[in-house]
């Protein structure tokens, strides 16, 4: 029992502390993400995000290390309609998710070249593809006339500017808890896009679906397996337990 | 008739290699302390891990490709391509940060109950090995999957080099093979993590493992179980047998053969170990982004910072103490002293009792605060710096030395317990 006490004052005492430190150096303001709220098990969603980034995506952001029949045999796409409906013409059906936009001529043409969206959702998150998607607005000053709150001065046009419409930056000032002026900004509602902002969201969704798929083809499978791994090892663990209560039977 | 034929067998194979005598001395019959606790796993869980690593990574060496070119793309081909590939990176990645976490708490047993001291330095000092070469390991093979955290984290880390006098420049030259970092060093690193590196290891836990059974186990109580021969009563004798090589020697006390006792207890660590190994490696390989992190997910790319550089946890206290102190130099020698005092702890430790269970308030409480200043420099190593973090820094790193220098100064006329002659039931 005190050996336990003292076990437990210890691990209490480095997580306090542990958490102390975390949060007393905790960085600065960061960018406020939505949350995406995707659904990996979801094949229709992430077949209509696969369609959405052939549509609107794969023509600058290749998925190099993606094939095309894996991602048919995942989302249950049938191959024969995977080839029809899902493949850009002349590519292999065993290859990889390519497009024959030239590297140096596209980072002439945006200010730095495209990058391979595999990793995507593995480096910056779902729910910051999921933002990202639906920040952008009207900047004259910028090449393509839009820039984007989550990713300033990106190279990137709005490539889903037909869908969606275009938003402004709107500045307004507000006092914080101390009466201290502050300047805030938001995005106005879009205008002129052919989808309502409600399905212009599900469709972006969806794309952060696939995203979040692509980036990680064999997550479902990962937690399937490991339940029954958790499971076996929790019974495993009972039973040397007693296996060892009963050889130290004779010590004690 | 089967058994006849295997105990001919064993006995063709004894006259010409002593088998069954090195299970006997090293295994069935070695006495170990029968009260052992929960921090005593950690040994075998170091050689589980251990062995995890050397399997999968043998696994993964068959379709990795050490090129600057190739060797991105050929980890997501492991991730994707081959069966059951994220299994084994899995296993390799969330077992090097197991490996750290169960060789830190196998240290933290260490000091806890004066493991070191006389007459088991030499011990010790294996083990120190073993950590410095592990740390080796784990940093060049944290370079191989080339992304762009590894290429950061080996810049600055190679740069250290860079601060030593003279031949600094000429130094981080040689390491890298380069003048930045290139497919050379990969390769080069490639070699040393997948053969050099091992092959030491493996060597240094033998050795390790050898001069253990030869000073015998210590336990939470600190007090020996080998008494002078002919000082215990016949009837206080363990009742056990041990291999002639101790009893011959000694008379042993308060011990049990470690096969089978501790074989299957040390089972009971394994089943609690890989549940939550296993849950952290199915669930969340990433570790929360400490055991890999994000901007890995993306080529090593020389034109491309990250926004914050941070060497993966394990490397936390010992970076935070380089980072704390303002000259590259300085820092540098801090943080190669912060692991000299490591080495050094057998001689800083002029006390004769071992366990913390019979040492005075003062040192307990020294103890308490080396823990916790060993994790919060853990910490703040992983986090942007920060002038709050650096203030924070700078304490817990005089509270880590400082644990030496107290030690050194209290412990040659510390007010101690008496120690009981034997282990209580």
């Amino acid at each position: 029992m005190k050996k336990l006490i003292i076990a437990a004052t210890f691990g209490i005492l480095f997580s306090v502390t542990t958490f102390m430190s975390f949060t007393a150096v905790a960085s600065g303001p960061s960018i406020h993400l939505d949350k995406a709220n995707n659904d990996l098990s979801d094949k229709e969603s992430l077949k209509k995000g696969f369609k959405t980034y052939l549509n609107y995506c794969l023509g600058c952001h290749q998925l190099q290390y993606q094939r095309y029949n894996r991602t048919f045999d995942d989302l249950g796409i049938d191959k024969a309609d995977g080839v029809a409906n899902y493949m850009p013409t002349g590519d292999k059906v065993g290859g990889h998710i390519l497009n024959t936009m030239p590297e140096e001529e596209a980072a002439k043409w945006f200010g730095s070249a495209p990058p391979d969206l595999t990793l995507e959702a593995r480096l910056r998150s779902p729910d910051w593809i999921y933002t990202y998607l639906r920040s952008f607005y009207i900047d004259e000053s910028r090449p393509f006339d839009v820039n984007n709150t989550v990713f300033k001065d990106v190279g990137m046009p709005h490539v889903l500017q037909s869908l969606q419409g275009v938003s402004t930056l709107v500045v307004h000032k507000e006092l914080d808890e101390h009466g201290e002026e502050h300047e805030v900004s938001s995005l106005s509602p879009a205008m002129g896009g052919s989808l309502t902002a409600e399905e212009y969201d599900v469709v972006i969704r969806d794309l952060t679906n696939f995203l979040e798929y692509v980036g990680e083809p064999n997550k479902l499978e990962r937690k399937a397996i490991g339940y029954w791994v958790l499971a076996f090892l929790f019974f495993f663990f009972i039973i040397s337990y007693f296996l060892k209560k009963e050889y130290w039977k004779d010590v004690h | 008739m089967l058994m006849k034929l295997a105990t001919d067998f064993m006995g063709w194979i004894d006259k010409r290699l002593p088998v069954t005598d090195a299970w006997n001395k090293h295994l069935a019959q070695y006495p170990a302390p029968k009260n052992f606790n929960f921090w005593y796993f950690f040994g075998s869980l170091a050689m589980l891990v251990l062995v995890n690593q050397i399997v999968t990574g043998i696994w993964l060496t068959m379709n990795y490709e050490p090129s600057g070119e190739g060797a991105f793309a050929s980890v997501e081909y492991i991730m994707r391509d081959v069966d059951f590939g994220w299994l084994l990176r899995y296993m390799h990645s969330t077992g090097a940060s197991a490996f750290f976490v169960v060789v830190y708490m196998h240290m933290m047993r260490g000091l806890m109950y004066g493991s070191y001291q006389k007459p088991r330095e030499l011990l010790w000092i294996f083990g120190m090995l073993i950590f410095l070469v592990l740390m080796a390991e784990a940093f060049m093979g944290y370079l191989l999957p080339w992304g762009n955290m590894s290429y950061w984290g080996a810049q600055v880390i190679i740069s250290l080099f860079g601060a030593v006098p003279i031949i600094g420049d000429d130094l981080t030259l040689w390491i890298r093979g380069d003048y930045v970092i290139s497919g050379a060093t990969l390769n080069r690193f490639f070699a040393l993590h997948v053969i050099a590196m091992p092959l030491v290891l493996v060597v240094l836990v033998f050795l390790h493992i050898l001069a253990l059974h030869e000073v015998g186990s210590n336990n939470p109580e600190g007090v020996d179980i080998k008494k002078p021969k002919g000082s215990v009563k016949l009837e206080e004798l363990s009742k056990f047998t041990f291999h002639k090589q101790y009893s011959d020697k000694y008379d042993i006390v308060d011990a049990v053969p470690f096969h089978p006792y501790y074989s299957v207890k040390d089972i009971m660590g394994v089943a609690g170990f890989l549940f939550l190994f296993c849950w952290v490696m199915f669930f969340a390989p990433e570790g929360g982004g400490y055991f890999m992190e994000a901007p890995n997910f993306t080529p090593a790319n020389g034109l491309k910072t990250p926004e914050h550089i941070a060497p993966v946890w394990y490397f936390g206290p010992f970076y935070t103490i380089l980072r704390v102190v303002p000259d590259k130099l300085l820092g540098a020698v801090a943080m190669f002293g912060a692991i000299v005092m490591l080495f050094a702890l057998p001689w800083f430790d002029r006390g004769v009792v071992k366990s913390v269970r019979y040492r005075s308030k003062l040192h307990l409480v020294n103890l308490i605060q080396f823990a916790i200043c060993f994790v919060v420099l853990g910490a703040l190593g992983t986090m942007p710096a920060t002038p709050t973090a650096n203030l924070i820094g700078v304490i817990a790193s005089f509270g880590y030395f400082g644990f030496f220098i107290a030690l050194w100064f209290y412990s040659k006329n510390e007010n101690t317990k008496p120690v009981p002659e034997r282990i209580a039931d």
